[in-house]
């Protein structure tokens, strides 16, 4: 019985994560045109691979995204925004300017559009749902 | 007073507010359970966002999205939602940090109770 | 018994106080509230304009207020920092003096065969 279920349970979850992978990267990479934006998405994305952990192991879901890779991915997102924020200096603008610098912004409800903003929102999309996912493996991990 | 009254007639959408900031601070005092104090302060921390997403609120207004079907209408005050993002983060960051701290006493005390915490520290002394 | 009776009435108290400030509060929902300044409308109306975003929201956070979410990243790369280091000791190279008795060095660190709180 107890069997069945996992097996209901696993397979279910299989056909699942992709789609809501799926959503939680359309809420980033639409985040300048409808409700939603990096921290909404990564959220989501980070469920999908929290939901993995739940339902298979903790052990399992560690070596689809190791402490190591983690930490890569989390060092990259901020410094892909710090980054981004210094390519306005360089220039000749401030600190994490956006249309003042001549970047294109692109006509207002097409999906290349708003200059920086849709890659803003790409870093701290990787860095919030890396985060999550490895406060949640790290206080699973403890027991 | 009658200002008052009717103050408190007209906005009694900031009562479901409070009355999570009550249900918060309660759960947070009566407990000595660590992991129920957490989730107090939580339920409080809710409360607080709720409170400021609703000061954006106009009446008959729109969502702040400039698309189609966008009619130039009053919109809904946009400044609020995006100020209280810092603190659903810093909330969430606050809340892991406890988590992580309750899991090392629980290793050296044995007992998340914070009463027994605080005799088992009286007897080490 | 006290537990629980001395709470309730400090959540009265601080229920009465909360609403004497819901009284002062102005009418809700109304568009001449003073949250409605002048900033919110510069948004509302300059915002498509100037960062070419159509939701006015993620125009705050990532264009005019990017700043603060580099702030927010600060926060969560703290927030993870402050949570690795306290649950995990030996990962960062730290090595606790029991373990040292028991006959472990520094190359030890990291090794989770090793792995124990202190």
């Amino acid at each position: 019985m107890r069997m069945q279920e996992i097996l209901i349970l696993k397979i279910v979850v299989r056909f699942v994560i992709p789609f809501i992978q799926v959503y939680g990267f359309y809420v980033i990479t639409a985040g300048h045109l409808s409700p939603g934006g990096g921290f909404a998405g990564g959220t989501i994305v980070a469920a999908s691979m929290v939901l993995y952990a739940l339902t298979f192991d903790a052990s399992q879901g560690l070596e689809k995204l190791s402490h190591e890779r983690a930490s890569l991915f989390e060092s990259l997102g901020a410094i892909w925004y710090v980054a981004l924020g210094f390519l306005g200096i360089l220039v000749g603008g401030n600190f994490l300017t956006n249309g003042q610098i001549g970047i294109p912004l692109g006509t207002p409800g097409y999906l290349i559009s708003g200059g920086l903003i849709p890659l803003l929102s790409f870093g701290i999309g990787i860095k919030v749902a890396v985060t999550v996912v490895s406060l949640y493996y790290s206080l699973v991990e403890e027991d | 007073m009658a200002e008052a009254l009717a103050a408190l007639g007209q906005n009694y959408f900031f009562y479901y507010a409070l009355i999570l900031f009550m249900v918060g601070f309660y759960t947070t005092l009566s407990h000595s359970n660590i992991l129920k104090k957490i989730i107090g302060i939580n339920i409080m921390e809710t409360s607080i966002f709720l409170f400021f997403v609703a000061l954006g609120y106009v009446e008959g207004g729109q969502a702040p999205i400039m698309g189609r079907g966008a009619e130039g209408g009053p919109y809904m005050n946009p400044l609020p939602s995006a100020l209280i993002l810092t603190g659903i983060v810093v909330s969430v960051s606050i809340t892991a940090f406890a988590l992580a701290l309750m899991v090392k006493l629980y290793h050296f005390y044995g007992t998340l109770d914070a009463d027994e915490i605080v005799m088992l520290r009286g007897e080490r002394q | 018994m006290m537990r629980q009776i001395i709470p309730f009435f400090l959540t009265l108290v601080l229920g009465a106080a909360l609403l004497l400030v819901v009284a002062e509060m102005p009418p809700f929902g109304d568009i001449n509230n003073p949250a409605h300044n002048v900033v919110s409308e510069r948004y509302l109306n300059q915002g498509v304009r100037e960062t070419g975003a159509q939701n006015i929201v993620t125009a705050i956070i990532t264009d005019y207020r990017a700043y603060d979410t580099l702030g927010e990243v600060t926060v969560l790369f703290a927030a993870i920092a402050a949570v690795l280091t306290v649950l995990n000791r030996l990962r960062l190279g730290v090595i606790c003096p029991e373990d040292r008795e028991r006959g472990l060095t520094d190359e030890d660190a990291g090794d989770p065969d090793t792995e124990d709180s202190c």
